[in-house]
């Protein structure tokens, strides 16, 4: 791993300025040539379907290609901010969803980082069996998770007995089905916050631990008065990463729930989904996007602020 | 004294036998829904229904038979291979010198640019390429789903890169300007050859989560480029719910990925947590 990968953010330094006018001309717009597919393909495939979106969104249309879109002004809006139920319990479950998911493998995998810090044997081998998590296909993980909360016959369930609880129903009852899908999450992803932390804590540096080691600290102090702090702003990173993907996350849940029982865990991802592809409200599933977009980018905004303030 | 120094020892021993015990609980938990998921692809389907769950049984490659014989798995296969590799490739076209620009000529708004469109949830873009695909007859197209799937490759590649790119020494690319190298050969001749390890992680990266991609295939494929992910789903909405068939397939599909992390598990982590950190 880069000693100091990331944490410091080290600016390059500035392109040579050759020359005098014309090649200084060149060398300054040359650049462009360098972003320019890339900046082609954000507009073509990002930056144009989030414009269409926006002006969708002022229409009602079945999709069908033979009707046109019918104007309805801001219509849609209203009907989003005007107590649609589907839209108040999907603002709900994606808050609770996404906030209990990324608190608890934020502390988890802090801890998890702090335990694997250090020299052991097979520590190469931990690493990778860890990474599978995170790698796996997410549709084959969902189907084997739904398959082990069946309620009847559910590996879950056979542990629930083993160990003498009340059955338990999992993904198939209203009030469990969330923090179901939150174990399922924390499973998959608090590895990779640990390795973030991991490779945060690797970079310390090692002057504070000597001095505290003189002073007579114990394992604790070190760990929230040193340790805690230096690593904070790599721990903010990785939970606006956590933040931005757990917001998205729809396979896991669209196989192992299809948003249900009832509506019991239909994020706003899923949602749109079904407003669309389901009942074919295309001008409503737009206003829909636009007001999911804005609530991810006052979500990151937020984090983002957090993040200066602390750094 | 030497009690002490024995106290100490055992101490010692009991610590260092606790964390093994810690270490091997962990791993067992986030590996456990692996072994489950290949283990249950050598039962029956009635011996996956069971109940309690059973740990010895005849094994049998039943499952993966019908899985092969099936709706045409290896075309699928081929699809996955295709689009993955098709949207890692042109990915690393767009990526590449985009990441460079944003490293050596500090061009933030694309840098922006990026992260907006990494933020933002797929289904976001589904609706409106729905439509427009429509229009231009690049639904269940391969040109349509790399398309699609650039949105998942660029911005991994570019965000893990420009890490890259900017620990390339700045000295190195004067030297090549001086002997006369024009700026576009100071990106190929000198910044891409050192940073090839990047484009390693980078790459397997991409493939990695353009070969697990689900959603946008669900709506944009059809029956000539359904990929592999899809078709595993589809195991579950059979008339006849087929376990074994559903675990074989689960199995069948991770078993690319399970083994691209362990030959390059070292890169793997290293694109990983820049990307991380860079987010």
């Amino acid at each position: 791993m880069a000693p100091g990968a990331g944490i410091v953010r080290r600016r390059a330094g500035r392109p040579l300025a050759g020359g005098l006018g014309l090649s200084r001309w060149v060398d300054r717009h040359i650049s462009w040539f360098f972003v320019l597919p890339a900046a082609l393909f954000l507009t073509a495939v990002v930056a144009f379907p989030v414009v269409y979106t926006a002006g969708l969104s002022l229409f009602q249309w079945s999709g069908a290609a033979a009707t046109p879109p019918a104007w309805v002004g801001p219509r849609n809006y209203a009907d989003v901010f005007a107590g649609d139920p589907g839209f108040r319990n999907a603002l709900l479950v994606t808050a609770y969803f996404t906030g209990v998911s990324v608190l608890i493998e934020v502390v988890l995998g802090v801890g998890l980082a702090q335990l694997l810090n250090r020299e052991f044997l097979g520590k190469g081998l931990a690493r990778t069996l860890l990474i599978l998590p995170v790698a796996g296909t997410p549709v084959a993980l969902a189907l084997v998770w739904r398959n082990m909360y069946n309620p009847s016959n559910g590996i879950f369930t056979w542990f629930a007995d083993l160990l003498h609880l009340p059955p338990q129903r999992w993904i198939a009852d209203a009030a469990t089905v969330v923090p179901s899908l939150v174990l399922f999450d924390v499973w998959q992803w608090t590895p990779l916050v640990m390795l973030i932390t991991l490779a945060g804590l690797v970079s310390l540096p090692t002057d504070f631990y000597e001095a505290a080691q003189i002073d007579g600290a114990s394992p604790w102090q070190v760990f929230w008065r040193i340790t805690l702090p230096l690593v904070r702003p790599t721990i903010v990173a990785a939970a606006m990463l956590r933040f931005m993907d757990s917001v998205k996350t729809f396979d896991q849940i669209y196989v192992t729930t299809q948003g249900g029982p009832g509506i019991a865990s239909q994020t706003l991802n899923l949602f749109v989904f079904d407003q669309a592809f389901q009942y074919l409200h295309f001008g409503y599933a737009s206003a829909l996007l636009v007001v999911l977009f804005f609530v991810i980018l006052a979500g990151n905004l937020i984090l983002v602020t957090v993040r200066r303030g602390q750094v | 004294m030497s009690g002490g120094a024995a106290g100490s020892r055992t101490s010692r021993l009991v610590r260092r036998a606790l964390f093994y015990a810690a270490l091997i609980l962990v791993l067992a938990v986030f590996v456990f829904p692996f072994f489950w998921m290949a283990f249950n692809s050598f039962k029956t389907h009635e011996k996956i229904t069971e109940y309690p769950p059973v740990f010895w049984f005849a094994p049998t490659l039943g499952n993966f038979k019908n899985v092969f014989l099936q709706g045409q798995f290896f075309q699928y296969t081929w699809n996955s291979i295709l689009v993955s590799f098709g949207a890692v490739g042109v990915g690393m076209g767009l990526g590449l010198p985009a990441a460079y620009g944003i490293a050596r000529h500090g061009h933030r708004g694309l840098a922006l640019g990026i992260l907006v469109c990494r933020m933002i949830p797929g289904i976001s873009f589904l609706v409106p390429w729905f439509i427009v695909f429509r229009v231009l007859g690049l639904l269940d197209t391969f040109a349509g789903l790399i398309i699609a799937h650039l949105v998942i490759t660029v911005p991994l590649i570019t965000w893990i890169m420009i890490g890259f790119f900017e620990e390339v020494p700045i000295e190195l690319e004067e030297a090549g300007r001086i002997d006369g190298c024009s700026r576009v050969g100071v990106f190929l001749r000198i910044a891409l050859p050192l940073v090839r390890p990047g484009l390693v992680s980078a790459g397997i990266l991409a493939l990695i989560f353009a070969w697990n991609s689900f959603l946008f295939p669900l709506i944009l494929a059809g029956v000539k480029t359904k990929t592999l992910p899809v078709l595993v789903y589809s195991f579950m909405t059979f008339d006849y719910l087929d376990l074994g068939g559903i675990y074989a397939a689960s199995t069948l599909v991770t078993l690319p990925v399970v083994l691209m992390v362990l030959l390059v598990q070292r890169q793997f982590i290293r694109g990983l947590t820049i990307g991380g950190l860079k987010g």
